[in-house]
């Protein structure tokens, strides 16, 4: 799968390796701004409450 | 002579062929599941608690500012440096009680100075987890007394996660103070002690904690929270009695004096 990856990616190993961290900055990003804070409503690990 | 390249690319292929296995792809597509969900309890444990906790604490400043800008302090300040002296606070008689607004409505600001001395949380009406404790930080249990009212002024908070107010609950010491800021003024409550009960233990909310059938003449603080940490089998309970209050002219106490004005 990541060797796949790096295969196909275009040019020098220099420019593999920036291609490579602008596309992880970018999954994190994705990750962190959207998929965490909705993943985060289902998985409620404290509840502060009490009730009868 | 012709025949080397051919020769050499085929040379080459059988390893490059024998890297893409399913196992070896389902093996990449487990760790990457692992990474995730380390990536993601980082997040929210840690990155999350500080962004939110940071913002929460923004949104307590801007409402203090909010108040202590509508309402200028009236008493020059003299203070006394060379003599440190027990200060006898004003007695402002009885405190103002303000009436619980609607749900999800902030209408205080809490100061712990044991939890930082920036700290500046707000307190919003009911205990709702996603349009209160999620979003806001501290609620306040609809039907519990208002700061100031004699009984019980009541409230719950996260202990991890979305922001924490209550993280450090559990580090409060006899006579620590927690300052609660209002329209009208400063409720200035002393912390007395921890409880640990059932999530079903409610009579931590009562009016006198603990006895349902007896009338208030006190005015005390509840704070419940999640025990363990990360945890929801247990709660937390902080105690707090009443001290004193002061109006919003007269200034903030000294204490929170710095975080207070910091805010303006």
């Amino acid at each position: 799968m990541y060797a796949a990856l790096w295969r196909i990616l275009p040019g020098p190993i220099w420019l593999r390796i920036v291609i490579l961290v602008v596309l992880l900055a970018v999954v994190l990003t994705v990750l962190v701004m959207w998929i965490f804070p909705w993943l985060n409503g289902f998985i409620n690990v404290s509840d502060v409450t009490v009730k009868a | 002579m012709t025949t080397q390249p051919p020769r050499r690319h085929e040379a080459r292929q059988p390893p490059v062929r024998g890297r893409i296995s399913v196992i070896g792809i389902i093996g990449e597509i487990l760790i990457t599941a692992g990474v995730l969900v380390f990536l993601f309890l980082g997040w929210q444990l840690w990155l999350n608690d500080l962004v939110v906790g940071a913002d929460q604490n923004k949104q307590g400043v801007a409402l203090s500012h909010s108040w202590s800008a509508a309402t200028p302090v009236h008493q020059a300040p003299t203070p006394e440096v060379s003599t440190p002296t027990v200060i006898t606070p004003k007695d402002y008689g009885v405190p103002v009680v303000a009436k619980a607004p609607s749900n999800a409505r902030k209408f205080a600001v809490m100061y712990v100075p044991r939890f930082g001395a920036d700290y500046a949380r707000s307190v919003s009406e009911g205990v709702g987890t996603t349009d209160v404790l999620d979003k806001n930080g501290i609620g306040h249990y609809p039907g519990t007394q208002m700061p100031g009212e004699v009984g019980n002024f009541a409230v719950a908070a996260h202990r991890t996660t979305h922001g924490a107010p209550f993280k450090q609950l559990a580090t409060l010491q006899v006579g620590d103070k927690i300052y609660l800021q209002t329209a009208d003024g400063y409720y200035t409550y002393d912390f007395r002690g921890l409880e640990y009960v059932r999530p079903t233990g409610v009579g931590v909310l009562d009016a006198v904690p603990q006895s349902p059938r007896v009338a208030a003449t006190d005015r005390v603080m509840t704070m419940t929270s999640c025990n363990p940490m990360l945890s929801a089998a247990e709660r937390i309970i902080a105690y707090a009695v009443f001290e004193s209050w002061q109006p919003t002219s007269a200034g903030p106490p000294t204490a929170i004096a710095a975080s207070v004005n910091a805010s303006q």
